[in-house]
């Protein structure tokens, strides 16, 4: 069964779907683009589903193809997916028809999030969502490309669609949103784009030049080159993630992009900043990483801190998930760059978690949005009482994204900060401060948001509970975030080699356990346990 | 007594004709161009023009690949070719490639000069260059068709495809005023504003006119240094260090800031945005991607045949110039408001990353086995970079309002709605010239910076990814005003062209997206080419 090229299946099919969905004639109600763009979208969850119950536990690349693509650049076309590329292609395929079916009316001609943006424009309407296929498909194959020059390529390529994303459909600011977007990203990328002509430089003094993973990890790269290749790549990564001080794009664009659009942005293309750090920074440049350690710890630290204080302070609703995106990525580059396999377990995790739990928080709090006209939480309060059922999700998904015990987020967060605390006591005790940080934003947001008196000249009346279609793409994460709190074991099966592989790589080794309990069994235990 | 020497000893010179033939056809197909000028009655002339040029480079086409499969091999294998005419014409691998660029670009031209749609039955040159503006005489003309065009283009190829096959300096300096001088004719001739377009003609000849200058004196004092005008002997006597090392350093410089003029680096710039958005938009569209080819063949013959042993004393000039040229391009691009003057400014630097990739030359015992030569990856961004500048130029020939066109890219608004293929061409043209990944811009920087980083010169490298990123600001700053701004009264509309244009802007944007998706051919074909022969 691995002979079948499961992943060029999963780039395909959704790229067909685009350009079946941009090339269908719209009816009067739009629905046949959709409906194909969901029917995509479904089809390839289900060949990616059933392409990972081929997966080999014991890791390493899987599913792998190669063929020769530009010989003169020592380019291919190699694709696989370890325990890592699995997850975050699944995670991918599983967010993106929850997107679409999200965004069902988004794109609508007259549609608007807020009641002062103005509307989408009709033809419009099937690029939504031939975009959302299209960077589905690009995203797939950043997770799943073994040749760095294939990586780089679809890494910038999956800025075209999501540039059209952000600059099409949303709020009264979006163009610029979208161009601020974009030159951080292109900028980043075009830095990263020296290093990867450094590879290229060094594949050549070892012979045949070769942009094969396997080939790259095999060579020994000078140190002190690892140093700047390391750079190179980290500051593109960084953008992306987006780790403090690259960071501010990302609440720009999220105020102004419709939510769906904030779902694909921020739970599926920023997880390929902290995969490239995983797979490229530790993967290729172990001495590099060594040496940069100190440094991106601290700017971890100060995501960390830093978002969480903001989105303390922020009155818009998307702003102010855009900040708590920052300081949760903080979290994910701790725990792969403390150099551990408590850290590297809980830093992937947290890469699935985050994308669950924010997806959902966006999703919902997108739903409330349109139906108050407004992402202000002053302008919000009483929703418990009108739509409990969208109260109840919200108080949920922003628990998840508390970290509460029970939900999944937790274990992950766990794992890093015990990492943390490992790796040195004060990174663990400024990490631990955002556990406050984050409840009393989220806790804060929900009183004012949700509960109290409605507002006189309000519009709660009007603010219908969650229909069938919402409530249906809810679900699915509702379930995942509780299912994964309790029984994290699947998904640790399948990080736990990937983690062991690649530390082993960096050449480091666990500290000794000053606590009778195996590293490996922590993540079950504690979190079986609540 | 000197001359009755010369005689007892002539030999007949060998030619070598059975590989000139390309550049004959051309230059012969410009004097018949002349002649029917002068002979056809009116309304023939624009068929004759017309068939005349497009025949005679699709045949010299043919003929630089006939010629190209039958060059010798020398040099222990890694370059192709003989001397002909004496040893002033170098016909090899890299000269037959650059023939084919040159050659294709010119075929792009000649359709564009040949598009009479778009201006409602007439081309877009001057009915009579002689009436004044504004004049009776020129009212009296507005129906006439100008063919005169079609031998000045062909008089421009032919000198293009001589540029960067010269073995001496005398006949670079030759094929350099063939070149120039029908050019600075054809961007005098425009339609529409002509007083804009004449001044541009005006500051190309002086300032081509200086250029020329600085050239011939080089060769000058090269000859004082080196005794010879040949780019053999020159190179014998840098190895040997004869001479006097002042009279090189000098005279290097002078000849090269003569062709950094023709190439459009600073601190010679200055001429480039002014006769880019002078000159009619079809000449330049050929212009810019066929001069700057030419141009290039002949920089990188000259330092690296001429002067590749004293790479030590250019390269540091090289580094400053290129990132000067990088700096200067993206800044001013990053200010403009009108098309064409943008993409004149994209061009310098474009002619900044060229540059890049020109000095990363490293001597043949430095590159490792399977690694991309400067030389190829020069050729390879001379057609990424010529194919995509051509269908954008091409473009903004068509994008017009009541008075012509309209190159003010604020008019351009909405142009995304309106007319959404020629829109999305046009931003897929802009992005292959950010170099986003998937279109050829990429890859062809991705080979030039490679040679530059190879060669040591990260510095430049880092200047030039960081100049990349500005300058997506202004490529990208078009398509948001073409997708995401609202067409107004006021906005430009889209002249549909006959398939003389279209295919022209067809095939390069066909190509845009095919050199990024898969270069390999193009490559392999720069890779055959092989080193300049010696």
């Amino acid at each position: 069964m691995n002979d079948f090229p499961w992943l060029t299946l999963l780039i395909v099919v959704p790229l067909l779907g685009a350009v079946a969905t941009a090339a269908l004639p719209a009816g009067h109600k739009l629905e046949l683009p959709k409906q194909v763009a969901l029917g995509t979208s479904l089809l390839t969850l289900v060949l990616a589903v059933v392409m990972s119950f081929g997966y080999d536990l014991d890791g390493g690349f899987q599913f792998t193809e190669e063929h020769t693509w530009i010989k003169t650049f020592g380019a291919h076309y190699a694709l696989g997916v370890d325990g890592l590329g699995l997850l975050m292609v699944l995670l991918t395929a599983v967010l993106t028809p929850i997107v679409i079916g999200a965004s069902w009316y988004d794109a609508d001609p007259g549609a608007t999030l807020r009641h002062d943006d103005e509307a989408a424009e009709s033809r419009h309407t099937k690029a939504f969502f031939a975009w959302a296929l299209a960077l589905e498909a690009l995203s797939i194959a950043v997770f799943a490309a073994t040749d760095v020059f294939l990586f780089y390529v679809v890494f910038e390529a999956t800025l075209i669609p999501a540039y059209f994303l952000v600059g099409g459909f949303g709020g009264n600011k979006r163009r610029r949103a979208a161009v601020k977007f974009l030159i951080y990203q292109l900028a980043g990328g075009l830095v990263m784009l020296a290093s990867v002509i450094g590879l290229y430089v060094v594949s050549a003094e070892h012979g045949a030049p070769s942009y094969l993973f396997g080939d790259l990890q095999g060579i020994t790269i000078d140190p002190d080159t690892q140093k700047w290749l390391f750079v190179g790549f980290f500051i593109a990564f960084a953008v992306k993630a987006p780790l403090f001080p690259f960071h501010t794009w990302l609440p720009d664009t999220t105020e102004q992009a419709t939510t769906g659009t904030s779902v694909l942005l921020v739970c599926v293309l920023d997880k390929i900043g902290a995969y490239g750090m995983l797979r490229f920074c530790l993967g290729l440049l172990p001495d590099g990483t060594q040496w940069a350690t100190p440094v991106v710890i601290t700017l971890a630290l100060i995501s960390i801190v830093y978002g969480a204080l903001v989105a303390i302070g922020e009155d818009d609703m998307l702003r102010l998930f855009g900040y708590m995106s920052v300081s949760h990525f903080g979290f994910i580059v701790l725990g792969i760059f403390v150099l551990s396999s408590q850290g590297g377990s809980g830093a992937v995790l947290y890469m699935v978690n985050h994308g669950i739990a924010t997806a959902a928080l966006f999703l919902v709090a997108g739903y409330l949005i349109k139906r108050r006209g407004t992402a202000s939480i002053r302008a919000m309060g009483g929703v418990e009482k009108v739509a409990p059922v969208l109260a109840g999700l919200f108080l949920v998904f922003g628990l998840a994204a508390l970290s509460l015990p029970g939900l999944s987020p937790f274990v992950s967060e766990i794992l890093v900060l015990i990492a943390a605390f490992q790796h040195h006591w004060w990174v663990g005790a400024i990490a631990v401060t955002a556990i406050v940080w984050t409840a009393w934003y989220v806790l804060w947001m929900y009183q004012r948001a949700m509960t109290g008196p409605e507002l006189v000249g309000g519009r709660v009346e009007e603010t219908r509970d969650l229909d069938r279609r919402e409530v249906g793409t809810l679900a699915p994460l509702f379930l995942a975030l509780v299912v994964f709190g309790f029984f994290p074991m699947p998904l640790m099966k399948v990080i736990n080699p990937y983690v062991d592989d690649t530390l082993q790589h960096v050449g480091v080794h666990d500290p000794a356990p000053t606590v009778a309990i195996d590293g490996h069994t922590l993540p079950a235990t504690e979190g079986g346990q609540q | 007594m000197i001359a009755l020497a010369a005689a007892d000893t002539f030999v007949k010179p060998h030619l070598a004709y059975g590989s000139l033939w390309p550049i004959l056809v051309v230059f012969g197909a410009a004097c018949v161009g002349v002649l029917i000028e002068a002979f056809l009655p009116r309304q023939w002339r624009y068929a004759a023009q017309f068939g005349t040029a497009l025949g005679a480079i699709v045949v010299a086409l043919v003929g630089t690949g006939i010629v190209a499969d039958r060059l010798t091999v020398r040099g222990g294998g890694v370059a192709r070719g003989y001397f002909g005419s004496q040893g002033t014409v170098a016909l090899d691998g890299p000269t037959m490639f650059l023939w084919g660029v040159v050659l294709v670009f010119s075929l792009g031209g000649v359709l564009l000069f040949a598009e009479r749609h778009v201006e409602g039955g007439v081309s877009a040159f001057a009915g009579q260059a002689a009436a004044l503006p504004g004049t009776e005489s020129e009212r009296q003309s507005a129906g006439l068709d100008h063919t005169e065009v079609y031998p000045l283009l062909l008089f421009a190829v032919g000198g293009m495809m001589l540029f960067p096959a010269a073995g001496d300096l005398l006949t670079m300096f030759v094929a350099l005023e063939v070149l120039s001088l029908p050019l600075y004719l054809l961007c005098g001739l425009a339609r529409r504003r002509r007083l804009l377009s004449q001044e541009a003609a005006m500051k190309y000849f002086l300032l081509g006119a200086f250029s020329s200058g600085f050239f011939i004196y080089g060769v000058a004092l090269i000859y004082g240094y080196a005794g010879s005008m040949d780019f053999g002997a020159i190179n014998e006597a840098v190895i040997n260090n004869a001479g006097n090392q002042t009279l090189l350093v000098i005279g290097m410089g002078m000849v090269t800031v003569g062709l950094l003029f023709k190439v459009g680096a600073a601190p010679f710039q200055a001429w480039m945005p002014d006769v880019y958005q002078g000159a009619p938009t079809a000449v330049t569209a050929f212009m810019a991607a066929a001069t700057k080819a030419a141009a290039f063949g002949a920089l990188l013959r000259l330092l690296y045949v001429a002067f590749g042993s004293a790479r030590w004393t250019w390269q540091p000039m090289m580094w400053v110039i290129a990132i000067l040229t990088m700096v200067v391009g993206t800044v001013l691009a990053l200010v403009q408001s009108d098309m064409k003057r943008m993409l004149a400014y994209s061009s310098i630097a474009h002619t900044g990353f060229l540059l890049t990739g020109v000095l990363g030359l490293q001597g043949a015992g430095e590159l490792h086995a399977g690694q991309i030569t400067s030389l190829e990856a020069v050729m390879f961004y001379l057609v990424t970079y010529g194919l995509t500048t051509l269908g954008a130029f091409a473009v903004v020939g068509l994008v017009r309002d009541s008075a012509g066109e309209q190159s003010t890219i604020s008019r351009w608004a909405g142009l995304g709605k309106h007319s959404p293929v020629v829109a999305g061409v046009f931003a897929l043209f802009l992005l292959g010239m950010a170099g986003i990944p998937l279109t050829s811009g990429f890859t062809g920087k991705w080979a030039v910076f490679e040679v530059a980083l190879a060669a040591g010169a990260w510095p430049v490298v880092v200047v030039a990814v960081l100049a990349s990123a500005a300058a997506a600001f202004f490529y990208v700053r078009v398509i948001v005003v073409m997708y995401f701004h609202e067409p107004d009264a006021d906005s430009a509309y889209v002249v549909h062209p006959s398939i003389l244009a279209a295919a022209a802007i067809g095939v390069s944007a066909v190509a845009t997206l095919a050199l990024g998706v898969l270069p390999g051919p193009v490559l392999d074909l720069a890779h055959s080419a092989g080193q300049f022969i010696r």
